[in-house]
């Protein structure tokens, strides 16, 4: 742990200015990612998840503006230059977009645009571009005839690997999967999920995975963080996270998806009521309290920070009494 | 729409005043969005200033100032004090021809733009309500019209009937339909998907019944701001038309002034005077037309409007 | 006539709307779209009939309007054009006529209207081709930086020009550079020929010839081009601003290209498809334009031959220059929504 994370955010905040205000998407977030390690962003839609990963490379739109550090391998992307920036871009980092019929170039030979970030990172892979394009093609399991192909030709697990192969192009150190199985079907979501696995832990690359379903980031990542109108509210191993959340707001994400193989998980799916806050317009104290189960009084004044909540765990909630050290 | 306004007819009561307080608050809302785009407001001013001049040139003009026979200037001279736009080969002041001229353009391009309006939205209606073979048909027709060139139809129309403003209105209106026709299908096919048109004939709505009452309200807003662009294709289509010697000779048009510049060569005579105005006056007044009818679409095209997702 | 950009909006609804979604292959395709132009054809040919022979009453009266013919002569003339057999028989003799290329003699140069279309054939097609290529060319590259800066300075200058010269009457600008830079006013001196496309007193031999040629083509030109190029540049820029926010861009950018290569390689070339098959769909409006500017510059096009037809009226001469108009358009037609088929992947293969 001595050596420079990844990864790392330190008190990153990004707001969005829209004509209605300035709105708080990202509030105070901080979080590691070490070389080689997988880690898991699970939250509803509006958390604030995605415009965290995609503060990584500076994705956002203008209208956001970020504050605190985002380094990656020690160093502040948001310091760097257009041409540093995209030195970074896919060959540092690369992205697996979510729904990728549109994160794909409708137009252009699903060949082409693997070989393009090899290609303008200036790449020169033995054997040549081509035989680099088949081999990631191999690698994701995809026949080689194939290759020629349009996305719209493929189905929509095919361009999910089409995608995966992309990011592995320029061998990157770190992977960004922004819900990358949302639109799939079950089946194939499993198969691309392990597929990532597998060639992360091949190839020792870092891995941030986006999604709303913590069941799928249970089975592909070592640790776990759980965020709620922008902030981290729990974080920990995945494998305690999903099984014995410490925060009301984990335990019903995690309950809101049936655990396979619990007949009673499946019986009494309990989901959570209400809608997640809208960031323009946060609830007083703690952000969970109007949706939560199990609040007290002081919910609606007091917002905790994170605490600790057991080795390598923190949470967000005054149910958790550790003695009182807050981090 | 959160604050409701208070139109006249409120008063009224029962179903049909909701239905127009309905479409009274709409309306506001649409100027409103209307008014915001700077463009627009300009265009509008600029086509009711020259629509009132238009309407008063025999009020504040006498008409015998285009008789040729009267004319009292020098033919074909620069601007001076008393003619300030020059005169026409015959000696009639040009600003004085300009300001009669707008009268005919201004019909003309009404006239047929509501003809040509009129002809695209029946078929365009008719296209989308009823669909197989009837639909299949127009669209044909529809098709056919939009590639063939209108100007050279348009001419052989009017080369065909007999010279007169009518047969100039009749040749434009008809050769320039297939746009709207196509422009009101698209917009009564997505209509017609709406639940409450769905309703209306679960209900027993016959098709004029659901036609009329709930199809063209729902798609008329689409059909004026297409109206405001036809007109100016339409005031274009009528100086080309008058140009090519097609028109009515006896009136006088902006098309009509060009032409007999041409034809009594004020380009060798490099008479800018006589050629400039009514050149600009078409562009200003199509111009005009056309800001109008971009403002007019993008209010009522949301999607247009703003800076898209995000 | 000069149909604004809805016009332009129609016609690619028009072309995406049908036939995309066709999962019978490309031979059903391609049948259906043959069978479409050749009914247009026949339309066309039909159309022809209806507006010379029929629609004018007595074509004859017609054409002599104003002229000292004697009862003889009109009656000769009308045996001579056939009228005096039953509108049936007309039609039958017309129309094998016109399937072998025979379009009878026009009535003012006395010779077949065949021969005459054929020599104006070339000018139009070296002048309207020469104007919507370079028109294309300079719309497309303004209308996709225009996008890309959206609301700049840059894209408000362009597109209000644009617009303007869109409201501009083609035959009215095309006067107004006749008497600036053919004619002179004031100070600056003519330096383009008035009208036609050689001068008499040119040396023959190709390049004195070719040199002429693009001298007199240089104002015809730039009036088709100032006419055009607008629906081009308003085309590109609102297929390119439907691009914009697509989610492939940003997959782009993260890849690590510059702004300059997303624009270019992606989001370009997503736009381009629409805007291409357009500039064939337009050539409606091309040949409207080639009427009045060919008019205005004497170019012995097929244009002014209409024009001259016009006058007279030439009946026959006008049946002929409209058919080949009109049936040319259909003919480019039919080829832009083959070409559409064969260029973009997501049609081809749906």
């Amino acid at each position: 742990m001595s050596e420079t994370p990844l990864l790392e955010f330190r008190g990153v905040g990004i707001d969005y200015v829209t004509h209605r205000g300035v709105v708080p998407a990202v509030r105070g977030v901080d979080l590691t990612v070490d070389a080689g390690e997988t880690l898991g962003l699970a939250g509803e839609s509006g958390c604030g998840k995605s415009t965290l990963a995609l503060s990584v490379l500076r994705l956002l739109p203008a209208t956001a503006k970020v504050s605190g550090q985002v380094l990656l391998d020690g160093a502040d992307v948001r310091e760097l230059n257009w041409g540093q920036l995209r030195a970074v871009r896919w060959a540092g980092a690369s992205v697996v977009f979510q729904g990728a019929m549109h994160a794909l170039n409708p137009v252009q030979r699903i060949s082409d645009q693997i070989a393009e970030p090899i290609l303008i990172h200036g790449g020169r892979p033995a054997g040549g571009v081509s035989a680099r394009v088949s081999e990631l093609l191999d690698r994701v399991g995809l026949p080689k005839g194939r290759s020629r192909a349009y996305p719209h030709e493929l189905s929509g697990g095919q361009r999910q690997r089409v995608m995966i192969a992309m990011a592995l192009a320029c061998e990157p150190r770190l992977i960004i999967a922004d819900e990358p199985t949302t639109a799939l079907d079950v089946m194939v979501q499993a198969q691309v999920l392990d597929l990532l696995a597998e060639l992360v832990a091949e190839a020792r690359v870092g891995l941030m995975m986006i999604s709303h379903d913590l069941s799928v980031l249970a089975r592909t990542c070592q640790r776990l963080a759980v965020m709620y109108a922008g902030r981290i509210v729990e974080h920990g191993p995945a494998a305690q996270v999903v099984r014995a959340p410490v925060h009301p707001y984990s335990a019903a994400l995690a309950g809101a998806f049936p655990t396979i193989g619990d007949v009673a998980s499946r019986l009494a799916p309990r989901g959570l009521p209400g809608d997640p806050p809208d960031p323009a317009d946060l609830p007083s104290g703690c952000p969970f309290h109007p949706r939560c189960p199990k609040m007290r009084d002081e919910c609606t004044e007091v917002d905790v920070a994170l605490r600790v909540a057991g080795p390598d765990r923190d949470a967000a909630c005054v149910l958790v009494d550790a003695p009182g050290v807050s981090r | 729409m959160t604050d409701t306004a208070n139109p006249p007819t409120a008063a009224m009561g029962g179903r049909r005043a909701i239905t127009w307080r309905r479409r009274w608050a709409a309306a506001r809302q649409v100027w409103r969005t209307f008014a915001r785009s700077r463009s627009g407001l300009v265009g509008l001013g600029i086509l009711v200033l020259i629509v009132v001049l238009a309407l008063l040139a025999p009020v504040l003009s006498d008409a015998a100032q285009l008789d040729v026979t009267q004319a009292t200037g020098a033919r074909m001279a620069a601007p001076s004090g008393q003619d300030w736009l020059g005169t026409d080969e015959s000696g009639r002041s040009v600003l004085v021809l300009l300001w009669w001229g707008s009268r005919i353009s201004l019909l003309v391009g009404f006239a047929a733009a509501a003809l040509c309006v009129g002809i695209g939205t029946v078929v365009g209606l008719l296209a989308a309500h009823f669909g197989r073979w009837v639909a299949a048909i127009l669209l044909r027709v529809t098709d056919f019209f939009l590639v063939l060139p209108s100007l050279v139809l348009a001419v052989a129309l009017s080369a065909a009937l007999h010279a007169g403003t009518g047969t100039v209105i009749l040749a434009i209106g008809l050769t320039s339909w297939p746009v709207t026709a196509r422009l009101v299908r698209a917009q009564t096919l997505t209509v017609e998907t709406r639940p409450y048109i769905e309703r209306a004939r679960a209900l027993g709505g016959g098709h004029w019944h659901v036609v009329l009452r709930h199809v063209l309200p729902a798609v008329l807003p689409l059909v004026l701001a297409n109206t405001t662009l036809n007109v100016a294709n339409a005031i274009i289509a009528e100086s080309t038309l008058a140009f090519l010697g097609v028109g009515d000779l006896s009136s006088t048009s902006w098309g009509e002034m060009l032409h007999a510049a041409w034809t009594n060569g004020a380009v060798t005579a490099g008479a800018w005077w006589y050629l400039l105005p009514p050149g600009l006056a078409i562009v200003v007044v199509v111009l005009a037309f056309t800001l109008c009818g971009r403002a007019l679409e993008s209010v009522l095209t949301p999607a247009l409007r703003g800076g898209g997702r995000r | 006539m000069t149909d604004a950009l809805a016009s332009a909006e129609g016609g690619l609804d028009a072309l995406t709307g049908q036939g995309s979604r066709g999962s019978s292959g490309t031979l059903r395709f391609v049948a259906v779209k043959l069978g479409g132009a050749v009914i247009s054809l026949v339309l066309v040919i039909v159309l022809g009939f209806f507006l010379f022979r029929v629609l004018p009453g007595d074509p004859v009266t017609t054409m002599t309007r104003g002229q000292p013919v004697g009862a003889r002569q009109l009656a000769q003339l009308r045996t001579q054009l056939g009228l005096d057999k039953p509108l049936i028989v007309q039609f039958g003799q017309y129309l094998w006529g016109v399937l072998h290329g025979d379009f009878g003699t026009s009535f003012t140069y006395s010779q077949p209207v065949w021969t005459l279309v054929r020599q104006a054939l070339w000018p139009t097609v070296l002048l309207v081709g020469t104007s919507t290529i370079l028109a294309a060319a300079l719309g497309l590259w303004l209308g996709s930086r225009s996008a890309w800066r959206r609301e700049s300075t840059m894209d408000r200058t362009t597109t209000g020009v644009a617009l303007t010269l869109w409201s501009v009457p083609q035959f009215w600008l095309g006067l107004i550079l006749l008497m600036v830079f053919g004619v002179g006013v004031g100070p600056i001196p003519g330096i383009f020929p008035v009208q036609g496309m050689v001068s008499v007193d040119t040396p023959s031999g190709f390049f004195p010839q070719a040199l002429d040629i693009a001298h007199h083509m240089v104002l015809p030109c730039i009036t088709l081009i100032a006419a055009f190029y607008a629906q081009y540049l308003l085309v590109m820029r609102s297929s390119l601003l439907e691009e914009m926010h697509a989610d492939y861009l940003n997959t782009a950018r993260a890849k690590g290209l510059t702004d300059d290569q997303v624009r270019r390689r992606h989001a370009v070339p997503n736009a381009l498809l629409p805007t291409v098959t357009l500039i064939f769909l337009n050539l409606g409006l091309v040949v409207n334009g080639a009427v009045t500017v060919e008019t205005v510059f004497s170019w012995p096009g097929l244009g002014l031959l209409l024009y001259r037809a016009l006058g007279v009226p030439d009946l026959p001469l006008l049946q002929g220059t409209f058919i080949t108009l009109a049936g040319a358009v259909v003919v480019m037609n039919l080829i832009a929504e083959l070409l559409y088929r064969v260029l973009d992947p997501r049609v081809r293969t749906s």
